[in-house]
């Protein structure tokens, strides 16, 4: 069975990238965002047979789903165990990527024909889609360490050109700065863990890192580093990158203000793929992860996941802005996965926690994608971010208006919808193995009904108030993907995940718990119901309730002032007290000598300049002085 | 051999030229002068070589052809000189080496 086609899935991508990326001068709009979705559904095709094929046809074998090198190239040889090479792995985690990412990326390359009309550098945004698309994959199909770090940073690389898109807006400019910044100090952490496992496991490829012989050995060999086997920080370390680029806190910064780009990015990157690598990273190090020091790395997975899920959801009931209000939901969603993970045991049943996390990253990313969607379209109708300057949209926008009511449904774990389903694995799996995250986790569920029912009733209903033109519904080619990601959305809490994706490969029935699941839906509904008490129609019960929070709400309004203090930490404390000293001998001591040495050199030159007189007997003068002289001397010494 | 002169007179002669030359290199003003100071050097130098060749080795003639040698150089020199220090007269209608400094720094 020949499965080399599979290297087509990242590169197609590339090559639309080139082919846009070096003509994009010639290609005019509609054209090139044709030609994109275009090629973008080709590589999605393949991808969506290749993950079919894999999960029902050749991925199981003695009922267990196999790790798959597709194709493997090497790259760069250190030895004979460490190298780097690129290729395609498949197993149920990147399969399932592999329907996420071309899916929601064929989705918003539809959907930005329409919601990118007439936008100066049309093509240039297509084209860097396509990078994302491509940089994303590769990261998802990596087999080893290094190549997912190379693609790491790809993601990036294109992230920071899409938020910056708007690069005369100077808000623009600095949120993608700080982006690339945040999650490139992140990465660091990243970096030092990859080279600790190199040198400690002399190899990075994946099918022999998480295999339990493997680990089992390494275990026995590696020293200890207070307290804690060496290993084990590598990979606390590895989860400081995950965690920077999933916006975990405290590296959550970078995320709300990554709202500056275009909507379509910020649905396609800062919300369904992007910011999940994290996840991904840590599900494809799952077995190190809960095998060394009995899942200390892991603990820390859970708590970090918790309390972002928490401290983002909190920060969500008090902004305006709906993309920012979608970007702290997004953070809180990631929080569940991770939380989803950290509580996930190994074998069978006990694994739940790793489906779960998946099952919800797979969901999330059609609902949220979709919610991200539909808050452009309404952008594009009411030119505003902003909550206050809408209302009343349901009568303009009807299509949106419904598909973002299933999203909202969907994200509060309202049954059938497919976010009930994946909740309340995760719910089910954290009641089971840490009681403390499943009661923050429960809080969080109820937060999360609420604030979204928030938005939705500050957009659709709340108030009618006089639109200068009357908000129209969006074209085709945006509501088309709003159409397919709601379906995405009721319908994909219907796969049986538990069969296909799982710790060990082999895959388990679960079953629902309806107490847990009850509760769970309970706690949403009495969101829902808040949320439409206080903002079904125009009223002052918020702004009460706010002003009897006092301090609370100004702090949470201010996201907690995180910003001020990374700011009084870089500005104020690194760059005075630090780089300003450095600066200072750099510039004085360095330079000075440097500019010492010239300015001597001129002196002298000016100095001495008057020998080369252009009288050729002063020439001659000295020419037979020097000969006398040297005769002399030689005379001398010769006697 | 000249009888009744030994190497050490001539040689005296030849080094006096030879300095005559240098002095007259250094001091005169004039380009012409400096020209016929050159020549003095050079000729000082052949006639060092003639001598040496008949006193020291008088079976050899190779100090006698590079004398004739020298002669012939000295004389396209004197030549190729003429003609710069022409075209140099023509340019600033001067021959005295305090004007001509236009090659300095």
């Amino acid at each position: 069975m020949n499965l080399s086609y599979t290297v087509l899935i990242p590169l197609l991508p590339l090559f639309m990238f080139l082919f846009l990326g070096f003509g994009f001068k010639r290609f005019k709009e509609p054209y090139s965002g044709w030609i994109g979705t275009i090629g973008m559904l080709i590589t999605a095709l393949i991808s969506f047979y290749t993950a079919f094929q894999y999960f029902f046809n050749y991925g199981k074998v003695d009922g267990v789903y196999q790790k798959i090198y597709a194709f493997n190239t090497e790259w760069i040889h250190f030895s004979d165990t460490l190298h780097i090479d690129m290729g395609v792995l498949l197993d149920p985690i990147s399969a399932v990527m592999l329907i996420v990412v071309p899916l929601i990326s064929l989705m918003v390359h539809l959907y930005s024909i329409g919601y990118m009309h007439q936008e100066p550098g049309f093509t240039k945004f297509f084209a860097f889609l396509s990078l994302f698309t491509f940089s994303m994959l590769g990261l998802v199909l990596a087999t080893n360490l290094f190549q997912i770090y190379i693609f790491w940073e790809l993601v990036g690389v294109s992230s920071y050109l899409l938020i910056g898109y708007y690069f005369e807006k100077p808000s623009a400019v600095l949120a993608a700065k700080k982006a690339f910044i945040v999650t490139r100090f992140a990465d660091f952490g990243f970096l030092v863990g990859i080279l600790m496992i190199s040198y400690y496991a002399k190899t990075w490829d994946f099918a022999t890192l998480t295999s339990l012989d493997f680990i089992h050995q390494l275990s026995s060999q590696v020293g200890m580093f207070m307290g804690f086997s060496i290993i084990t920080w590598a990979l606390i370390f590895i989860f400081v990158g995950g965690a920077g680029k999933s916006a975990m806190f405290p590296l959550h910064i970078w995320l709300p203000d990554a709202m500056e780009g275009p909507t379509p990015v910020s649905a396609l990157i800062h919300a369904a793929t992007m910011v999940v690598a994290g996840v991904f990273l840590v599900g494809r190090l799952f077995p190190m992860f809960f095998f060394f020091d009995d899942g200390f790395a892991l603990q820390i997975v859970a708590w970090v996941g918790a309390f972002s899920a928490l401290f983002a959801a909190t920060i969500a009931f008090t902004q305006y802005d709906i993309k920012r209000v979608l970007a702290f939901s997004t953070m809180s969603q990631i929080g569940y996965m991770m939380l989803a993970l950290g509580v996930s045991g190994y074998e069978g049943h006990e694994g739940l926690g790793f489906m779960a996390s998946f099952f919800h990253l797979f969901t999330h990313a059609m609902f949220k994608a979709l919610l991200f969607l539909g808050a452009g379209a309404i952008i594009h109708a009411v030119h505003s971010n902003d909550m206050n300057d809408m209302g009343g949209l349901r009568k303009y926008m009807p299509v949106t208006h419904i598909t973002f009511l299933i999203a909202a449904l969907t994200i509060s774990g309202v049954p059938p919808f497919a976010g009930f389903w994946s909740k309340d694995e995760i719910l089910a799996a954290a009641f089971e193995h840490n009681m403390p995250v499943y009661i923050i986790g429960f809080v969080v569920a109820g937060m999360t009904a609420f604030y979204m029912f928030r938005l939705y009733f500050r957009i659709f209903w709340w108030r009618d108030p006089d639109y200068h033109h009357a908000p129209h519904e969006a074209p085709k080619t945006m509501t088309i993907p709003l159409l397919v990601l709601a379906f995405m959305a009721v319908f994909s809490g219907f796969i049986p995940f538990s069969e296909l994706v799982s710790a060990d490969g082999k895959g388990f029935h679960s079953h629902i718990d309806w107490v847990m699941a009850g509760a769970s839906v309970v706690i949403g509904l009495i969101g829902i119901l808040l949320a439409y008490v206080f903002y079904k129609r125009e009223n002052d019960l918020s702004t009460r309730f706010a002003y009897a929070f006092g301090k609370f709400y100004k702090w949470t309004f201010h996201k907690f002032y995180i910003d001020e203090l990374y700011f009084f930490v870089t500005k104020k404390i690194i760059f005075q007290n630090i780089s300003g000293p450095f600066a200072w001998f750099d510039r004085h001591v360095v330079d000075g000598t440097m500019n010492l040495i010239g300015n001597k050199t001129v002196w002298i030159g000016e100095k001495i300049k008057g020998l080369q007189s252009g009288k050729i007997q002063d020439y001659a003068m000295f020419f037979i002085s020097g000969a006398l002289f040297l005769i002399m001397v030689f005379w001398l010494l010769l006697n | 051999m000249i009888l009744g002169v030994s190497i050490y007179e001539i040689l005296t002669v030849s080094t006096l030229v030879f300095f005559i030359g240098v002095y007259g290199f250094v001091t005169r003003k004039n380009l012409i002068a400096m020209l016929m100071s050159v020549e003095l050097i050079l000729n000082s130098a052949a006639l060092n070589f003639v001598v040496i060749n008949k006193y020291l080795f008088p079976g050899n003639l190779e100090g006698a052809i590079f004398s004739i040698f020298i002669i012939a150089v000295a004389a396209a020199e004197t030549a190729l000189a003429l003609a710069i220090i022409i075209n140099l007269y023509r340019r600033v209608m001067s021959l005295n080496t305090d004007e001509l400094e236009t090659m300095k720094y």
